[in-house]
């Protein structure tokens, strides 16, 4: 298994996700770095994720969406806060409209990556913050969706094997 | 389906919970005021290790959370903002786990055709 903790700080309002992996630094990285791999695992099967515009640098933007089985898109975008290469990223994250526009109401999400090298492999701690219970739960709405989008994508999988 | 499981997991602990009259009547006391777990035993014809029980079902349910005040232990009902928030993380967490798995098989498969 990857994951290696998970610490939910209710009173804190943050969520901290500890996963190590068999490969070096410079590939973890790649994983976000690149959008053809963040392709490969954002979204859940079947319902892959097409990255439009992914400017890793301070400051750059990301536009993305997910499309279902039945064609429909649902956009999303971020916002690179800080980059240093190969070792840190933060990003806010957020809902966008179908011009891939943020949609101004809904409140964003900040998450923190930070990969270090252990054990001749990776170490890659996600800390997300937020402001509010409400907010959390505003934010988590698209998780829910992804989620239950991917046991939907399991289950005609499934299906059709 | 780790989501489901997790939502439908939840869910069902909150039924279990409800389904039974002294838990619902430990629930709407702990919402008057905290009473301490001896004071709840003092009120059913159960033992002691019995209402510590059924406060353990509602605490695995979220809906209560035991605070400690000197040698006894308070139980106070779980606002709605507090529940709000764990069921959130909740799905943070399978969302992500799910991730770091398709994450994990990708850096296999580049490691694999590397050989």
């Amino acid at each position: 298994m990857s994951v290696t903790s998970i610490d939910k700080d209710l009173d804190g309002l943050t969520f901290t996700l500890i996963a190590d992996f068999d490969a070096p630094v410079e590939r973890v990285w790649e994983l976000w770095a690149d959008p053809r791999k963040l392709e490969r695992w954002w979204g859940p099967p079947g319902y892959p994720a097409t990255f439009e515009k992914h400017d890793l640098a301070p400051g750059g933007e990301v536009a993305y969406y997910m499309t279902s089985p039945e064609g429909e898109r649902n956009h999303g975008w971020w916002r690179f806060v800080s980059v240093d290469p190969p070792k840190a990223l933060e990003i806010q994250m957020g809902f966008a409209d179908e011009e891939g526009n943020p949609i101004a109401d809904m409140s964003a999400s900040a998450v923190r990556v930070q990969l270090s090298e252990r054990g001749g492999g990776t170490r890659m701690e996600l800390r997300f913050s937020f402001d509010s219970p409400e907010e959390m739960e505003r934010v988590m709405e698209m998780g829910m969706a992804e989620g239950l989008q991917q046991s939907v994508g399991q289950m005609d999988a499934l299906l059709a094997g | 389906m780790v989501v489901d499981e997790l939502t439908d997991e939840a869910v069902d602990e909150v039924f279990r919970a409800l389904a039974d009259p002294t838990r619902r009547d430990i629930l709407r006391r702990s919402g008057l005021d905290a009473p301490s777990v001896s004071r709840l035993a003092e009120a059913y014809p159960m033992s002691f290790a019995a209402v510590q029980k059924h406060v353990a079902v509602l605490e695995r349910a979220g809906l209560v959370a035991k605070e400690r005040r000197g040698r006894e232990h308070l139980v106070r009902t779980v606002p709605e903002a507090v529940r709000l928030a764990r069921r959130a993380l909740d799905r943070l967490e399978a969302t992500w786990r799910e991730r770091v798995e398709r994450m994990s098989d990708l850096l296999d498969e580049e490691k694999g055709r590397e050989r």
